[in-house]
């Protein structure tokens, strides 16, 4: 049953309603375990961002002017670590799915609320350990490659840890998704009627709970190395550096899918919403969600078609990554079907999916030229790869994240965003963003290697455009910042459904009471029945 | 240094394959792109909704199995074709090439070392006849680095404890760069070497010819020696701080160590510098020189010794009361 | 790291609250094993690749103690699992017994260890000393911690049964707590003949 579009007084606050320190510390609701994490993301996204700013600061020259070299490594592997495991994993699962999975199923919170509370403060526990080990910074890369990492004088062990236990948050955050999506769904909410973001969550939390537990033994044996003097990747000792490329890679590469199938599932709420029309496909969205999670787990060697994998591991790899691209496909060819015909409104929420649809497919089309072995001897570990993960997990996560916090922010503070001032952070934005990063294509292409902290004059031109460019990008996201600061306290109030939509969320108020639902809602009907109904049986 | 960069300098036999492939997945990928992003923004054009325009009433189309089976079979075909092509024309980057001369690489932080056939090992330079295939046996000393050329469009990481090998062959002359491209610590972007390709006599006359040139004036020679040899990636001559002191006035200095001694920087210190880089480790300093015995014969180093000696206050040693003697460290 | 499943106020129907926590456990187990897979898939490229070594190095390990912790943890499996049936049947003295049993039997499966390394230790055999000992103490330091952590997750359960907790209804954490444990044991159970009793 649609609610009214009527507009709810302000001082209505639903689940804000409580104040205090502890009844957020210790809450058990899943909306505000949702907010906290929101708010913890995304301070670790201006700060990652910021390291990125200081990255491209220095990358004005070719030759060290502002940081040493030692520095410019510290800062790009603390650009890299900040913004991969305190934003861009836990952002849209931890944050948006804690505040969403038990309002789109029908509940009145996740399987394990306690759980869900200690996941936040382990995750918060662990950002400390990891801040802690910016007293010897990491000089490593992201990527942590033995056996440098073994070796270097920086606090790896600490941040070793820090990572462990930000990973088991993500672990404990999935297992209770995965049990909610089971066990809580409303009565007449078979699987075929569930919003597609809870199949995208649901996907990302069995690769969560799968995949994550690699990466802790494999940050666990590191530390052991340093500390217990053990060899399993070092050559002096009988090890092999390659086993760890193969453990951190058995993680990292499916770790991609968690940063993207949620934003995709945030896509596919929003299009058939602003569209007015069902989605297009809905169980081939679904089964690709699934298709994504497994195949993401076949294909890690693809980042080490150079590290002396045997040729025939090469070629196994290589076959293997191009078969990912044919689920993600399916969902850009849906997305857009679902357009066909449809009523649209470009209001912000729409204007950030669309873009992350054409950001996503860039950096998913240039996917390709790292997954053919010819081709990746060319242009592994340059610029070409910097740009490719940057259109993805920036272009394509970032702005899906961007539009589910457009396309929820009425719902979670009660408040409308000003339409105008994101479209104006939006212009900037996708204008910035394609500077800083399309520049990197080229400067790579002519072999600029990456994590250089000086390089050959003749990249310099790209290194100034892409450098403008990343000053252009911070302008727009600083005026995203400012419209969501000043309408949490000076925006329209929000009606229960600003859009229209027909998922569950829509028929609560904005913000939601603490209980979510009055009654629990007996489902009859999938939640895409827009438009015109030929026979009307509510089946997908 | 030659700018072979450009989109058309492909200098070695597989490197326009490479190309090749790279064009052709570009047109695939180009083609994907507007077909999609063209229908995208058509679409949205389109079917707008005009504001004030009450909600039009759209058809209820929920999915289309044809299309599902459409684009999932047409994209497989054309990826597993990059596929096939990339496979193709990396098996001949990968295939070794028979009669290839061997050149051992030896990578450590911060420089290069090739050992060519005839024994000799010169730093951060690589030496080749043109259209003869090269293979290259590459092993590193410490951590991960990889050799890439960006000109023959290769790249092969180099493991400490193993081999790793490269084959190529040179198809034009002309000075070509190689990066490391393993992130390898500090000195990781000055880590450069050049290959030299030559025409075949001038490379047997390179072969053959003598060292160094006799008239030079031992300092000069000496600067010469420093610049090619990687020593300017550790240290400056300008007294700015790197990786490793600086050799600006470092001749005839006291010398702090890391044992909590002195030691004057004479000739001696100079040269056990050189070939033993750990025995006296400058306090502040890490311990990650590498040694430069068989790279630098005797004479070089008596001519690397001269050159820093114009760096430094003029001529004598001034032994410092609170030194040591180095009377009974001298070997 | 603990593994408390909580009782939520999500659920009004006990049966969907059972059938989660169960639920859970597994999932729990599961990303267990994946994190012990590693480790598994470590000792086998090694042992492919040094296979005079593990045979050399696996008869310096000491087999009376292994013997006697596999025969400790397979009886503490069995106490818990009858402590289990008891609560069951609604016996809420033999579950306090059988706890406190299954506690210290992971308690002298610990301390056996602590001597069995303190041991090998005064014979020089260290992580360090090779691959075969590196993952040795790795392997079984793990599973160690996971015996402890069983151990404390079982002092809480002891104290909430003592309060009088769990009844014929109702014993969903004792439950999840003995698939835990079960699934300590079952790990030992692989790490015993991979390292003491294969040549």
């Amino acid at each position: 049953m649609l609610a009214d579009a009527a507009a709810v007084t302000p001082a209505y606050k639903g689940y804000l309603e409580k104040k205090g320190f502890w009844s957020w510390a210790l809450t058990l609701d899943h909306k505000r375990i949702g907010v906290m994490y929101l708010l913890t993301t995304l301070l670790f996204f201006l700060v990652g961002g910021l390291f990125g700013l200081l990255i491209r600061l220095e990358l004005l020259k070719p030759v060290a002017w502002v940081f040493s070299p030692q520095t410019y490594n510290e800062l790009f592997t603390i650009h890299g670590t900040v913004l991969i495991f305190l934003f861009i994993i836990p952002a849209i699962p931890s944050g948006l799915g804690n505040f969403f999975i038990p309002i789109l199923i029908g509940a009145r919170d996740v399987a394990f609320p306690r759980l869900n509370i200690m996941s936040y403060w382990i995750f918060v526990f662990g950002i400390l350990v990891i801040l802690g080990s910016l007293a010897h910074p990491m000089d490593t890369g992201w990527t942590f490659y033995t056996p440098y990492s073994a070796r270097t004088d920086a606090a790896v062990t600490m941040l070793s840890l820090g990572v462990f236990m930000v990973g088991m948050s993500s672990i404990l955050t999935g297992l209770n998704f995965i049990v909610t999506v089971h066990k809580l769904r409303a009565p007449g909410m078979g699987w075929y009627r569930m919003p597609l973001f809870i199949w995208a969550l649901y996907a990302t939390s069995i690769i969560q709970v799968v995949a994550t537990p690699v990466i802790g033994m494999t940050f666990l044996l590191l530390a052991a190395e340093r500390v217990l003097g053990i060899g399993f990747f070092d050559p002096a000792k009988g090890g092999d550096p390659i086993l760890f490329q193969h453990f951190f890679w058995f993680y990292s590469h499916p770790v991609v899918y968690v940063m993207i199938l949620p934003a995709m599932g945030i896509i596919t709420e929003i299009i058939p919403t602003f569209s007015k029309k069902p989605i297009f496909g809905y169980k081939a969205i679904a089964y690709s969600s699934l298709a994504l999670a497994f195949a993401g787990f076949l294909v890690w060697g693809h980042h080490m078609f150079t590290a002396g994998m045997s040729v025939v591991a090469d070629i196994l790899f290589s076959v293997l990554t191009f078969s990912v691209a044919i689920p993600t496909g399916v969902k850009v060819f849906n997305w857009i079907a679902t357009l066909y015909k449809g009523s649209i409104s470009l209001d912000s929420p729409m204007i950030y999916a669309l873009t992350f649809i054409f950001l996503f497919v860039i950096g998913g089309l240039t996917g390709m030229f790292l997954g053919s072995l010819a081709t990746d001897v060319e242009v592994h570990n340059t610029y070409f790869l910097v740009a490719h993960f940057h259109y993805t997990m920036m272009g394509g996560t970032v702005m899906g994240f961007f539009a589910g916090l457009h396309y929820w922010f009425p719902k979670m503070t009660g408040r409308m965003l000003d339409e105008r001032l994101a479209k104006v952070a939006w212009a900037i934005i996708l204008v910035g963003f394609n500077i800083t990063f399309f520049t990197m294509f080229i400067a790579g292409y002519r072999g600029m290697p990456r994590r250089f902290a000086e390089y050959l004059p003749m990249y310099q031109p790209e290194n100034v455009v892409s450098s403008i460019g990343a000053v252009i990008l911070t302008a727009g996201i600083a005026v995203m910042f400012y419209n969501f600061v000043r309408s949490l306290f000076k925006g329209d109030p929000a009606p229960a459904n600003p859009w229209g939509g027909r998922t569950l969320e829509w028929q609560v108020a904005s913000p939601p009471p603490e209980h979510n639902f009055d009654t629990i809602p007996t489902i009859t009907e999938w939640p895409y029945g827009y438009g015109k109904r030929a026979g009307g049986d509510g089946k997908p | 240094m030659n700018n072979a960069f450009n989109m058309t300098g492909a200098a070695s036999q597989t490197a326009g394959q490479i190309d090749n492939v790279f064009i052709f997945i570009l047109s695939i990928g180009i083609f994907f792109f507007l077909v999609t992003q063209g229908a995208l923004i058509y679409f949205v054009i389109r079917y707008k909704k005009r504001k004030g325009d009450p909600d039009r009433e759209t058809p209820y189309i929920t999915e289309s199995r044809t299309l599902e089976r459409i684009w999932i079979i047409v994209p497989s075909i054309l990826v597993l074709a990059i596929f096939y092509y990339g496979y193709v024309v990396f098996m001949k980057v990968k295939t070794p090439i028979q009669g290839a001369s061997e050149v051992n690489v030896v990578a450590s932080q911060w420089l290069w070392k090739f050992r060519y056939p005839d024994g000799r090992v010169v730093v951060n330079e690589l030496r080749v006849p043109l259209g003869k295939p090269v293979q290259l046996t590459m092993t590193s000393t410490d951590v991960i680095h990889s050799f890439y050329v960006p000109d023959y469009r290769v790249n092969q990481d180099i493991l400490p404890g193993r081999y790793t090998y490269l084959w190529f062959t040179p198809d034009k002359t002309g000075e070509f760069v190689v990066f490391c491209n393993q992130y390898c610590g500090v000195g990781h972007s000055e880590m450069l070497a050049k290959i030299i390709v030559m025409p075949q006599a001038d490379y047997d006359r390179w072969l053959t010819g003598a060292p160094a040139a006799g008239g030079a004036p031992l300092a000069g020679r000496g600067e010469q020696l420093v610049k090619n040899s990687g020593c300017l990636a550790c240290h400056s001559t300008d007294g700015t701080l790197k990786v490793g002191p600086t050799l600006k006035g470092l001749y005839g200095s006291s010398v702090a160590l890391a044992d909590g001694s002195a030691v004057l920087a004479d000739d001696n210190y100079m040269k056990e510098s050189l070939y033993e880089p750990g025995a006296k480790v400058v306090k502040g300093f890490p311990n990650v020189m590498p040694t430069f015995k068989g790279v630098l014969t005797d004479d070089d180093v008596t001519a690397v010794i001269a050159y820093i000696k114009t760096l430094g206050p003029a001529g004598h040693m001034e032994p410092d009361e609170k030194a040591e003697t180095n009377a009974g460290t001298h070997r | 790291m603990e593994n408390r499943k909580g009782k939520a106020e999500a659920f009004a129907d006990p049966m969907v609250s059972y059938e989660s926590a169960k639920l859970g456990i597994w999932v729990f187990l599961m990303t267990e094993v994946l994190l012990f897979g590693g480790l598994f898939m470590t000792y086998t490229v090694f042992r492919i690749k040094y296979p005079e070594l593990f045979h050399q190095d696996h008869l310096k390990l000491n087999r009376t103690f292994g013997m006697v912790n596999t025969l400790v943890l397979i009886t503490s499996s069995l106490s818990v699992a009858v402590g289990i049936a008891g609560i069951r049947r609604g016996r809420q003295a033999l579950l306090k017994v059988c706890l406190v049993v299954t506690m210290l039997l992971g308690a002298t499966f610990l301390t056996i260890k602590y001597f069995e390394w303190s041991d090998d230790f005064a014979r020089g055999l260290y992580p360090r000393t090779d691959v075969f000992f590196s993952l040795y103490f790795v392997m079984v330091g793990l599973h160690g911690i996971h015996v402890f952590a069983g151990i404390c997750v079982m002092a809480v359960m002891l104290v909430m049964a003592q309060r009088g907790a769990f009844n014929k209804a109702y014993s969903t954490p004792v439950e999840i707590t003995g698939v835990y444990w079960h699934f300590v044991d079952l790990v030992w159970i692989y790490l015993f003949p991979m390292f003491y009793l294969i040549g």
